[in-house]
């Protein structure tokens, strides 16, 4: 700790700076959650691009059938790339970073727990992704085997086969301590009065998905070392020859791997909750109701796993259980759906940009949802699955579910940040364009899987090029969009837009409008008053 | 740059490649389980499109009547605990449902017992290898010459005119109609998947275990499948082609591989 002496009205003085470092060593060194939540966005925001330009290069070779572009290895070492840095490197770390940014804010906490657990927390990752990255340069190139890594065919990756493993390490304890660090804030560090039941949704979410992530991380640092140990050390956890069996891995990773997407949409589902109630003036509808839906997806969500595996040869009791719980978990999902148009309903609404995103949210991830209870049906999950329609599934609940959640939020929350309204008509102007990309892109994945087209197939035959077309458009639309994100953002950061007030929008509920924009270096070094007609969720 | 491309299309369309036919959903398939998948397939998506009627309707009609610039005025309401037990209760009926010809279908899908012939197919980096369990033939199966030569890079050659580019093997699979056929599958090196959807059938291939999957056709044709799961350099590469014939077409064909063999 710094020097402080508690003077006799109790607060603490510091006698060091009051304003952040300068340089780079404000960066570096940053203990203060607005800074680290500001790296990890921006951290995001690169990567996002990088896995974008990966899904390009994929989308451009299957534009029309035939061969124009790269070599089928190198096409699957794109998709395994595109995907290892999107949902480690793009959508995980937003949501870390708008958890630093908005929860102790929220909470009435002047920062996380752990400060200077949560540098080490961001700075992991660029080393991380450097390592991965520079995998595409090695012997052998990058991994090709899929984001999922199933042996044994992960085994056959060349040199960059370790750096893959310890990259995921790394990445793993990253969110490890992430996590930890937002579970020890939340619970220890709410402003009195705040009982759990009165916390944000956007709180709540990521109290949620920060327990998941100590559950499920250690899980995935397990399987991919037991890969390590299969090619350096002579164990034989998935090979056959020497007792062991390949199917073994996956009911590890996708006990991982379940978890893992619910990590990446209960945020998401988060900032919706507090971003709907706002443009539509109304409270939000069945807040406890949202919560218990919350924790049942999570709880629900540790038995669901072997959904990804029905072709693998399941015994048939496996199949039904499986079957019948992830058809379950439609449930609770489909009960936060009404929530949020309950919340709509008789409201008064507004449509800036944080809205339209949250709108189109709930409208598109609800198809990414049917899609999903579809696949739930194992004799039809047998014609869909590793197909194109797993691939629009998951790419809907991904692309307009997370990622849109994502865009809401910065937009929402970028005038607190910045102290500047960011320009309407262009954030507009991104979210139609990219609402429209993004369909055009992934709707007719649907078809293709439908009719029979594979994935993770870098060449495909011709009554499949209609739509390989379309998606290949919306794709360079939908990425040519995004640019226009970045103007956005880097013109409000630079100065220009006009002044945002403390409330920023019209009356919103919580704590982090009750300071004013741009939020101050450091908040609620008091804690607030809260509850009675303080209302604050 | 149009004309050329007007040009080519022209030609492609005179030189007659045949392929599958466009379509944008699921085969109803040559089988009596591959129907049932369609159907299943049919009925949870009319039931997606019903649930969305209502909910998208509900939503689009709240966005056009509940809006501020319209003057109207929010509520106040905040919970309603009758609601949340009607939304929670119609959807679990609705799961139930689709639970019940779902478990029925899958029960059918898992019987294997009393086939009438049993094919072994291994998988391999990157083609199939079938074997007639009890007859004494098997043969390799690649991707078939035409295909292989137009799919390099840089080929030249417009894969419109190739006759079921990429979906074209040297050896088809040639089975009798209305037999069940019991397949054993498994691999030589990494997790393949076979996969033919008009029989709606798909399994893993995996090394060192023996999965197992059944198909009666009831049709005689020709139909195409991929590998459904990825395992390498060529996994988009290594196709799949079923014949079913009538069964004396079948044991001709039989007596022709023995003969060859010997």
């Amino acid at each position: 700790m710094s020097s402080a002496t508690i003077t006799a009205n109790g607060h603490a003085e510091h006698s060091d700076h009051h304003g952040p470092a300068k340089g780079v060593k404000r960066w570096l060194f940053a203990t203060n959650h607005k800074d680290i939540g500001t790296m990890y966005l921006v951290f995001s925001l690169v990567m996002f691009f990088g896995g974008g330009i990966m899904a390009l290069i994929i989308r451009t070779e299957l534009f029309a059938p035939g061969l124009q572009f790269i070599h089928p290895q190198f096409f699957n070492q794109m998709t395994t790339m595109h995907a290892l840095i999107m949902v480690f490197g793009a959508v995980m770390p937003a949501f870390v970073g708008l958890a630093n940014w908005m929860v102790p804010m929220m909470i009435g906490a002047p920062d996380m727990a752990l400060p200077r657990m949560n540098n080490w927390s961001f700075w992991i990752l660029p080393v991380a992704f450097c390592l991965l990255g520079s995998t595409l340069l090695m012997p052998g190139g990058a991994p090709a085997s899929g984001w999922t890594m199933y042996p044994p065919l992960v085994l056959q990756t060349g040199d960059a086969f370790p750096f893959l493993i310890f990259s995921i390490h790394l990445m793993g304890i990253s969110s490890i301590m992430g996590a930890i660090n937002i579970i020890v804030t939340i619970i220890n560090m709410r402003a009195p009065n705040m009982t759990l039941l009165a916390m944000p949704m956007f709180v709540w979410t990521w109290l949620i998905t920060a327990y998941l992530l100590i559950a499920v991380m250690p899980v995935l640092a397990g399987a991919v070392t037991m890969l390590l140990t299969d090619r350096y050390f002579g164990t034989s956890f998935f090979l056959a020859a020497g007792g062991g069996d390949p199917v073994l891995f996956q009911h590890i990773f996708w006990f991982f791997g379940h978890p893992e997407v619910y990590i990446m949409i209960l945020p998401a589902f988060g900032v919706v909750s507090e971003i709907i109630p706002t443009f539509s003036r109304k409270a939000l509808f069945g807040h406890d109701s949202m919560v218990y839906a919350a924790a049942s997806i999570a709880f629900l969500s540790f038995i669901v796993w072997a959904h990804h595996m029905f072709t693998t040869g399941m015994p048939l009791t496996g199949q039904l259980f499986f079957m019948f719980t992830t058809m379950l978990i439609a449930v609770p999902t489909g009960v936060k759906i009404f929530n949020w148009i309950a919340t709509m309903w008789r409201g008064a609404m507004s449509f800036e940009t944080p809205m339209l995103f949250s709108l189109a949210f709930v409208f598109l991830f609800t198809i990414g949802g049917f899609s999903g209870l579809m696949l739930a049906l194992v004799p039809a999950d047998i014609q869909y699955h590793d197909s194109y329609f797993v691939v629009a599934h998951f790419h809907y609940v991904l692309v307009p579910g997370s990622i849109f959640a994502i865009m809401a939020a910065v937009y929402y929350w970028l005038p607190k940040w910045t102290g500047r309204m960011y320009d309407e008509k262009l954030g507009k102007l991104h979210f139609w364009l990219s609402t429209i990309f993004v369909n055009l892109t992934f709707f007719p994945m649907h078809f293709l899987g439908l009719a029979g087209m594979p994935r993770r197939i870098p060449d495909y035959s011709t009554q499949f090029a209609d739509f390989n077309m379309y998606a290949s458009i919306g794709a360079i639309g939908f990425g040519m969009s995004q640019l226009l994100f970045v103007y956005i953002i880097i013109r409000n950061v630079r100065g220009s837009g006009a002044t945002a007030t403390a409330e920023v929008w019209e009356k919103p509920k919580g704590l982090e409008w009750t300071v004013p924009s741009p939020a101050p270096y450091h908040t609620f070094a008091e804690p607030p008053e809260v509850g009675g007609d303080k209302a604050f969720s | 740059m149009i004309r050329k491309m007007c040009l080519g299309a022209m030609l492609a369309l005179a030189a007659g490649a045949a392929s599958a036919d466009f379509a944008v959903n699921m085969p109803k398939g040559v089988t009596e389980l591959s129907a049932e998948t369609y159907a299943l397939h049919m009925e949870v998506f009319y039931w997606c499109c019903a649930i969305a009627f209502f909910v998208f309707g509900a939503m689009i009609y709240s966005l056009i009547k509940h809006r501020k610039s319209a003057g109207y005025k929010a509520a106040t309401f905040t919970h309603s605990t009758t609601a949340e037990i009607v939304w929670t209760l119609i959807p679990v009926v609705i799961l139930l449902i689709m639970a019940v010809p779902s478990a029925e279908t899958l029960i059918k899908l898992e019987d294997s017992r009393k086939p009438d012939l049993t094919l072994v197919i291994t998988a391999y980096q990157w083609k199939w290898h079938y074997d007639y369990k009890g007859e004494d033939v098997s043969f390799y199966s690649s991707l078939a010459r035409t295909s292989a030569d137009a799919r390099r890079k840089d080929s030249g050659i417009d894969p419109f005119t190739v006759e079921n580019y990429l979906l074209e093997v040297d050896n088809h699979v040639v089975l009798p109609k209305g037999a069940k056929v019991r397949v054993l599958i498994t691999s030589n090196d990494v997790v393949h998947a076979w996969w033919v959807p008009e029989l709606a059938m798909k399994k893993d291939a995996v090394p060192g275990f023996m999965n197992e999957m059944w198909f009666r056709a009831e049709v005689t044709g020709i139909y195409r499948g991929q590998c459904a799961e990825l395992c390498g350099m060529d996994h988009g590469y290594m196709p799949i082609v079923v014949e079913i014939v009538e069964p004396e077409e079948y044991r001709a064909w039989l007596t022709d591989q023995k003969a060859d063999a010997s």
